[in-house]
């Protein structure tokens, strides 16, 4: 088997060092950290270390991080528990937003792959409040950044209060949570080199959330459930670590920048590279390619070692069109051809290199075979 | 206690030496119904997980599709100990998860057709607080008391499921008392009826058997963290046959067949798994170690102190579990005497708040007997030194404290 190349970051990043070795030690420990002895209490501390690293990341409070199983049920956690009786979405959210809120008002996006911000403010103008508004920070399938300052003061400016699923930016782009002025903002462990099974809803102090699990009143109230005291601190160490390197980032977005200027030189108007005229996580590359089913180019990819999705990995099991390419406008013959490459901070040059000379050499029917 | 399982001490941790036996690393953890630690054959297992195979267990890939059969063994492990089948098993983040989903789930799909659900005043919080929602909701909810032993009355039960009761929820085994409930019993009132049976089984599961087809379970809930398992992972058992429908509560990529949304996290799914496996194989021999050590502890402490008495029935009840009560002493100033010692006075999930445990009360204690008692739970890592220790300690500061409170020179 030839050497993998793991280029679907969006899916779930690989743990970092420090997270895997501080969950290795907190594995070990005993105690639930809401028995009151001393093996409790320790447990008790570990966690809400790790709530002011998570906080720090996003310039948030501690108090103001609930802790969750994921970001699906962070995200769900924000749609239901504000109880508003109107939710606005844009049309490019990722499912958990989509299928989590009940009969949601959807804000077009442009063809760049940017919220139409005229068409959100009307529909958020007529829609019977409270309103809750939903929109994203950054597109998991394009990558496309979302200007978030701008909903929020849209959103404002109607008495509607902002939700936003950060979980494809954080870590990879600075979010400052206070001075964007959101209100509820969801983030993941296992996207930023934390656990899988650890997620975040951080709730500004202002905002009254109702709790969707229900029981020993874990998290202040807002989440019950013995809490996943090696996940969080996981995330904790995730958290700072990507805290800390998010400068690491501008050589992966110079690796996409010239992987997607070499692509574009070779095939020219029969690639299309998705959300490329707006501004984008810097490791994100969505792309068509005429003429090839993203199946067939993922199952080539994958038996040359090279791990890349079409769409996001919850809905890829199902062979559907990406509801993300079909609100920018593309044609369902061209989404179907689009494949999603993700970059994390472990990609090397050779690993674009390699893939660049895969991808270039893929067929009709899969890779052809150089002589 | 095994010290590979243990690499980390409580931040006051000393080590004493007992009776020449050998050193002994304090405290001494005994509060294994409020989470357990876990297992390093667990551990071990989860490794790769978290760094060589880290995939999405969604994602169509080699990554994915390793994570993806990993997940699917837990599945086949996780059925085996209940004589489920493996796509009756969905995964959760833990039990608090899946008693939730069970009730609500349930009470939504059926709620048009069936609006009263039964359940039993010394359930976990979780089962309580999802039961009050509903009966917001306009469910009607009927709570079973318990008699001194902690039982419900089967007669009763049967008395209140109606053509109108959609759902019967009583958990296995009690967390604070650990009184074994007669499923079996339980299950054939509700299939006579025709209303699903949920049992919270966090507290039972590699304690007692279980069979969710011979007791006629058709949900059942499964805790990681108390079965020396990852904190952070759960199952529900789902039956397919006669089905039993659920409405999710967590709604986004459809995973689990739609019924719970959310990335599968691989590493606490493969230790779900192999905790099952060590369970289902070692529950026997488990057993009737730790009740040896229980009953030694529980033969000490009766016979060398005065005036204890034992809450909930000895007969049907887990081997790790005591709940003891101890009169005329002060119930915080006796857990403020034995700081080497890792008890709790009921449910971790309550014990920050003050009041007597709500179990206790139902058994009909009164305020002083449910202030003074301690749960005492014993488990895989405890040692035959440990719990000589523990019964030193706490006879002596029992003692203690009873001459104190009641001796002539302090009236």
């Amino acid at each position: 088997m030839p050497a993998q190349i793991y280029l679907d970051y969006n899916a779930t990043a690989p743990m970092l060092s420090a997270a895997q070795a501080a969950m290795s030690a907190a594995l070990a420990a005993y105690g639930n950290p809401s028995s009151v002895h001393s093996f409790g209490r320790a447990q008790r501390a570990r966690i809400e270390a790790a709530r002011v690293q998570v906080a720090a990341l996003v310039g948030a409070e501690a108090q103001q991080v609930v802790f969750t199983s994921c970001g699906t049920e962070a995200n769900n956690l924000a749609l239901i528990g504000v109880e508003a009786k109107t939710i606005v979405v844009s049309a490019i959210e990722h499912d958990s937003i989509l299928n989590g809120a009940v009969r949601p008002l959807v804000a077009p996006v442009q063809i760049s792959g940017v919220i139409d911000l005229e068409k959100l403010e009307a529909l958020i103008a007529e829609a019977p409040p409270p309103v809750l508004v939903s929109v994203m920070l950054a597109n998991n399938e394009t990558g496309v950044v979302q200007p978030i300052a701008e909903v929020v003061k849209i959103a404002h400016s109607h008495g509607a209060l902002l939700h936003c699923d950060a979980v494809q930016a954080v870590g990879r782009i600075a979010i400052d949570m206070p001075a964007l002025g959101i209100d509820l903002m969801t983030i993941s462990a296992h996207k930023i080199g934390g656990p899988q099974g650890v997620g975040a809803l951080i709730v500004g102090e202002h905002v009254h959330l109702q709790p969707q699990m229900r029981g020993g009143g874990q998290e202040r109230g807002s989440r019950a459930g013995t809490e996943n005291v090696p996940g969080v601190i996981g995330f904790g160490a995730a958290a700072a670590a990507a805290h800390n390197s998010l400068e690491d980032w501008d050589r992966v977005a110079r690796l996409r920048e010239s992987l997607e200027t070499r692509l574009g030189k070779i095939f020219g108007n029969d690639l299309q590279i998705f959300g490329h005229d707006a501004g984008r996580l810097p490791n994100t590359c969505c792309v068509a390619r005429a003429g090839i089913p993203a199946e067939t180019q993922i199952i080539a990819l994958d038996l040359a070692g090279i791990a890349v999705s079409a769409g996001s990995a919850c809905s890829s099991g199902k062979v559907q069109v990406s509801h993300v390419l079909a609100a920018m406008g593309v044609a369902d013959r061209i989404a179907h051809t689009a494949i999603r490459i993700s970059l994390g901070p472990t990609t090397s040059a050779a690993d674009i290199e390699f893939f660049f000379v895969t991808y270039r050499a893929l067929r009709g029917r899969g890779v052809e075979h150089a002589a | 206690m095994q010290h590979s399982a243990r690499t980390d001490t409580a931040p006051d941790g000393t080590t004493v030496t007992n009776g020449g036996s050998g050193n002994l690393l304090t405290p001494i953890y005994l509060d294994y119904q409020a989470t357990t630690p876990v297992d390093p054959r667990v551990f071990d297992a989860m490794l790769p997980w978290f760094n060589a195979q880290f995939g999405n267990a969604h994602s169509q890939h080699q990554h994915g599709w390793q994570a993806d059969e990993a997940i699917e063994r837990t599945r086949a492990q996780t059925a085996a100990i209940i004589g489920a089948q493996s796509r009756e098993i969905v995964i959760t983040s833990g039990a608090t998860e899946s008693n939730n989903l069970a009730i609500k789930g349930v009470a939504k799909a059926y709620g048009d057709k069936r609006n009263h659900i039964v359940t039993c005043v010394t359930e976990h919080k979780c089962v309580l607080e999802s039961c009050l929602q509903m009966e917001r909701d306009g469910f009607e909810i009927t709570r079973l008391a318990v008699d001194s032993r902690g039982f419900i009355d089967l007669d009763q039960l049967c008395s209140v499921v109606t053509e109108n009761t959609v759902l019967v929820s009583i958990m296995a085994v009690n967390n604070e008392i650990g009184v074994i409930n007669p499923l079996r019993e339980i299950g054939s009132i509700c299939r006579a009826a025709g209303a699903f049976f949920h049992t919270d089984a966090a507290q039972a599961v590699g304690k007692i058997p279980l069979d969710v087809e011979a007791a006629n379970i058709d949900l059942m809930s499964i805790s990681g963290h108390k079965i020396y398992g990852p904190k952070g992972v759960g199952a529900l058992y789902v039956r397919r046959r006669p089905r039993v429908r659920l409405e999710a509560q967590m709604s986004g990529g459809g995973q689990e067949r739609g019924l719970r949304s959310g990335t599968l996290p691989t590493p606490l799914c493969v230790g779900l798994g192999i905790a099952c496996m060590i369970a289902e194989r070692e529950m026997v021999s488990e057993n009737l170690r730790i009740r040896v050590l229980r009953d030694r502890l529980y033969q000490r402490l009766m016979s060398e102190l005065d005036n204890v008495s034992l809450n909930g029935d000895l007969e049907r009840r887990i081997p790790g579990n005591l709940n003891l009560s101890f009169a005329r002493i002060d119930g915080a100033a006796l857990m403020m005497g034995i700081p080497e010692l890792s008890v709790s006075t009921g449910s971790a999930c309550t014990s920050g708040s003050l009041g007597p445990s709500y179990v206790l009360q139902a058994l009909g204690l009164d305020a002083e007997g449910s202030d003074t008692a301690l749960r005492i739970g014993l488990g895989r890592f405890t040692t035959m030194d440990e719990v000589e220790y523990a019964a030193d300690r706490l006879i002596a500061v029992v003692r203690e404290q009873q001459s104190k409170l009641y001796s002539p020179t302090s009236a």
